[in-house]
Formats: C-alpha cells, structure tokens, sequence
C-alpha cells in the first residue's frame, strides 16, 4: 500500500539558514502522526512544504504516490487534496462562516450552491457551530473559529488533513473544544499529520510520535515509547521542560 | 546693571512671570486660551473693517453676474466636471488595478514595466500630461482621440492609473498573508484567491484612500482647460475663466470656486466618517 505521505531526503533554506536538515518519514493511509519539537525546530516549515506552501530546497515529496515536488506537479491540484489547519484560523473576514465553508468548493470543485451548503452544513454541525453559520467569523470565539476553520478544511472532502499548531492561539479553556474535534476525526480514520504541543493529545490519539530538533527527526516511534521512555536525551529534556510547564 | 534690574519694566516683568510660575497647569491653559480668542477676535474685526467692501463686492462677486451664472454653471459646466472626474476615476480603477497586480507579480518583466510606467507618470505634471495628449500627440501621430472629453479624460485615466496603483498595491498587501495561504490551501489558483478573497478585502481598506483620490481628482479636472473644448464641454474652471473675460469681472470664477466647494466639502466630510468607521472596525 502507498504511504498517504513519504518525505524523502527533504531540506529547506530560508537565506542561508537551514531549517530542515535532511527530512525523512511517511505517514501511512489512515495513520495519525504528531510531530512534536521545541519551537524553531522546522515543524511548522516541514509541514508547510507538504502542500507547498513553502517551496523545499531540495528533496521528495509524495503524496499518494504523486511525487509533488516536480515542478510539473499542478500544486492547487494536490492542495485540493490536503486540508490544513493553521495556527491563526484564517477564517476569510469579510464572509459568513457559511460562504466560508461554501467557496472554495464552488470556486474550485465548481459544485452548486445547494449542493455545497448542503456538505457545509454537515460539516458545521460536525464540528458544533451550525447555529453560527450565518455570523462572521470576527463574532466566534477563537474556539469556534478553529473548528469553522476544520469545517472548512473538510468541505473540500480532503484525503488527508495537516494541524499546524492549531490550538497554539487558543485561551487555554478553549483548547479542548478543538482537540475534541481532532479526536473525533482521528477516530473516523481521518489521515493526520498533527504539529503540536499538547503532549495529552499525543498520547491519547497518535499512532506514532515523531520529535524534531534543530531540523532534523530526532526520534520516532508509538507515543507509549517517546513520550514515556524516550531514547534520546534531547527528548527527554524537552518532554521535561514541556511538563513543569503543566 | 543695577540701573536697568531696578526699572519699571523689568519690575512689572518679573512680577507677570512670578504670578504665571506660581499658576496651576490647568489654569495657565485656561488663560492661554482667553488670550488666543481675543486675539483671533480682534484680528478678525482689524481685517474686515480694513477691506473696502464696495469695491471687493462690485469687482468680485457683482449679484446680477452671479444671477448671470446660473443655471448654466451648474447644468453645463458642474456636470462636465463630474463627468471628467467620474471617466478620469473609473479609467484610473482600471489601469490602477492592472498595475498593481503587475508590480506583485512573481515575473520580474510585469514588475519593472509597472514601476517604470508609474515613476514616469507620476514624475510628470499632470498639465504636461494633458496637454501631451490633447495636444501633442494628435500633431505628433496624427491621432486624434475621438469625442470631445476624449483627450481629457484620457489623460486624467492614465495618470490616476498610476497614483491609484500604488493605493491598491498597499490595500492588497494590508490584507493579512494567511487569507492568501488559506484560500491556496484550499486549492484555489492565484488569480481565484485574489478575485474571491484577497480584492474584496482590499478595496474595503482601500474606500477612504479612494474617496480621498476622487477628491483630489475632481479638483485637478480644472486642469483639461488647458485644451481646447467646445460650449457643451467646458468645466468649471474654463466655465469661470471664459465668464472674466467675457465680463471683465472675477464674479463667474469666485462663483466656479463655490460651486467647488459645494462638491468638495460633502465629500471630505464624508471621508473623515468613513476613515473612523475602517478604523473601528479594525
């Protein structure tokens, strides 16, 4: 079976510093992968690169198979088929958490307003915030604007979904609304590769655990062995550090 | 030294100052300001009895010259004004939105044409401009730009293409990176993103400044009476140049002035409201 996602050899610059150092990993169908990492370790870069966001600097992507780093490859083609979660919701301001769920699929899947208002809404109702549907976005608490983001994001009917940091932005009480959505999609099957520093969740819900430092994979593995008895050092300051905090 | 410590003025001096030093703050600010108002009083009443208001009357603003105006400066030459001001706002959204998208392009080609057209515009009177182009480039091409507010507006277009430009470049790059990453995200193209997401967002940013360029622009229309123009096409300011020489008396220009105000203010006014809204809502 080929893997939903397999990084080959990945590197990327910004200048002339080296955020990714040599990333190599894959996610297979179904599976659900948290990366974790002190900030500045390239988590974030790495999954931006997944669907180009940012450009790699050298190195193989492939997606399903699709090897997205040729510059051949149609790279809205391959978005289409990736939904990501941001950090900063970016829920699109000046339309309705209806119309932001609705427009890309009418924009890009040419699907028909009923149609697209129709997966919309089950989608919002997926996710707790039907009743919201008619309100803009900067009326929704930060909580509701990340799962009218996650909604968004599953409109497309994604193949698989990325988390950057999703509830990073979140007023602490907020944080589990999200995470219980995550949950949920974990559950159904849903591919995931998850940036984030909720170690609970990690534990809870990841397949495997992958930690980065300084742009490189440090150590993977099942979260009942990372994160409980990690081989590497670094590892075990950083889930330490990571823990006092709590 | 003694001599001059001991004088009648600096006493008085150094009284005045020992009593404004022992003063509140908020008192010294209320006297400052009784001050300033009677100065302004005075002056003002100094200034009005010194005008001979006869003379200012019968040579600037004569009433049956005024009555002469009307409806004429108004039906004709106010609605040629407006007229230019619209084609010229228009013409400009047009080029200035063309323009900006090129000088954000990743091709660096669009990106120097779009900033050497808009230093070379900008760099140039808008006078020369138009009369370049009403001007110069029928004698020069031997092209004569059809309808009488052809050339006009031609030149009011293309040179408001280029100052709106770099309003609708700096509109587009306020709206936030992540709109344009989510919309990508979700696998639209540029140009879907830009239509659907990015521009919308951008011109409600972009309303104030806008307004504020439609101001200006109806204000430098008076500068297509430079060239030639028939009745039917004069605007405002040709309107009153052609009334003093016909009449021998500023009244119709004073009178062009007003009508002016009369455009200018509601709008101004209407930019200040509509500023504080966007920053509201911000």
């Amino acid at each position: 079976m080929t893997s939903a996602i397999e990084i080959r050899g990945l590197h990327k610059y910004f200048g002339d510093l080296e955020v990714l150092r040599g990333i190599d990993f894959q996610v297979a169908m179904g599976e659900v992968v948290c990366v974790l990492g002190p900030s500045g370790s390239g988590k974030s870069t790495l999954l931006r690169c997944v669907n180009r966001l940012e450009e790699p600097t050298s190195g193989t992507i492939l997606i399903e198979g699709e090897d997205i780093t040729d510059p051949d490859t149609d790279a809205d083609a391959v978005r289409r088929r990736i939904g990501i979660v941001f950090q900063r919701f970016n829920l699109f301001n000046h339309l309705t958490v209806m119309e932001n769920v609705t427009i890309a699929q009418r924009k890009v899947l040419g699907r028909s307003k009923g149609e697209a208002e129709r997966i919309g809404l089950e989608n919002l109702e997926k996710v707790g915030v039907e009743e919201k549907a008619g309100d803009f976005p900067r009326r929704l608490s930060g909580g509701q604007q990340q799962r009218v983001a996650i909604a968004r994001a599953l409109s497309m009917e994604p193949d698989m979904m990325l988390f950057d940091e999703a509830t990073s932005a979140l007023d602490p009480e907020l944080v589990g609304e999200v995470l219980g959505v995550m949950r949920t999609l974990a559950e159904e099957g849903m591919t995931m590769l998850v940036v984030t520093h909720e170690i609970g969740f990690a534990k809870g819900v990841a397949d495997r655990v992958v930690f980065m430092d300084e742009g490189v994979v440090v150590e993977e593995g099942p979260p009942g062995k990372v994160l409980v008895d990690p081989d590497q050092e670094r590892t075990r300051t950083f889930l330490r550090m990571v823990l006092e905090g709590e | 030294m003694e001599g001059t410590r001991g004088s009648p003025p600096f006493v008085m001096l150094s009284l005045v100052l020992n009593w404004w030093r022992e003063l509140s703050k908020r008192r010294r600010v209320r006297i400052w300001r009784g001050v300033s108002y009677v100065l302004f009083v005075v002056l003002a009443v100094a200034f009005l009895l010194a005008i001979d208001w006869a003379r200012v009357i019968d040579t600037m603003f004569r009433p049956e010259i005024v009555a002469d105006q009307f409806p004429d400066i108004l039906l004709i030459a106010a609605k040629n004004t407006i007229i230019y001001t619209i084609l010229g706002f228009i013409g400009g959204l047009v080029l200035g939105l063309v323009f900006a998208l090129m000088r954000l392009s990743q091709s660096a080609p669009f990106r120097w044409a779009a900033a050497t057209y808009i230093d070379v515009v900008r760099g140039i009177p808008l006078l020369v401009w138009i009369l370049l182009i009403g001007l110069g480039v029928p004698i020069a091409l031997g092209i004569r730009i059809p309808t009488t507010f052809g050339p006009g507006a031609l030149a009011l277009s293309l040179v408001m293409g280029a100052y709106m430009a770099e309003t609708i470049r700096a509109g587009i790059e306020a709206v936030d990176r992540g709109q344009m990453e989510a919309a990508r995200s979700l696998g639209m193209s540029y140009s879907k993103a830009m239509i659907w997401i990015i521009l919308p967002q951008a011109f409600r940013l972009m309303i104030p400044p806008l307004t504020n360029e439609f101001i200006l622009l109806l204000k430098d229309t008076s500068l297509v009476s430079a060239i030639g123009v028939t009745v039917t096409t004069k605007e405002l300011t040709r309107w009153g140049r052609d009334g003093v020489i016909h009449s021998a008396n500023a009244t119709p220009l004073v009178v062009a002035g007003l009508v002016y105000l009369l455009l200018t203010i509601p709008m101004t006014r209407f930019v200040s409201r509509l500023e504080k809204k966007v920053a509201k809502s911000k």
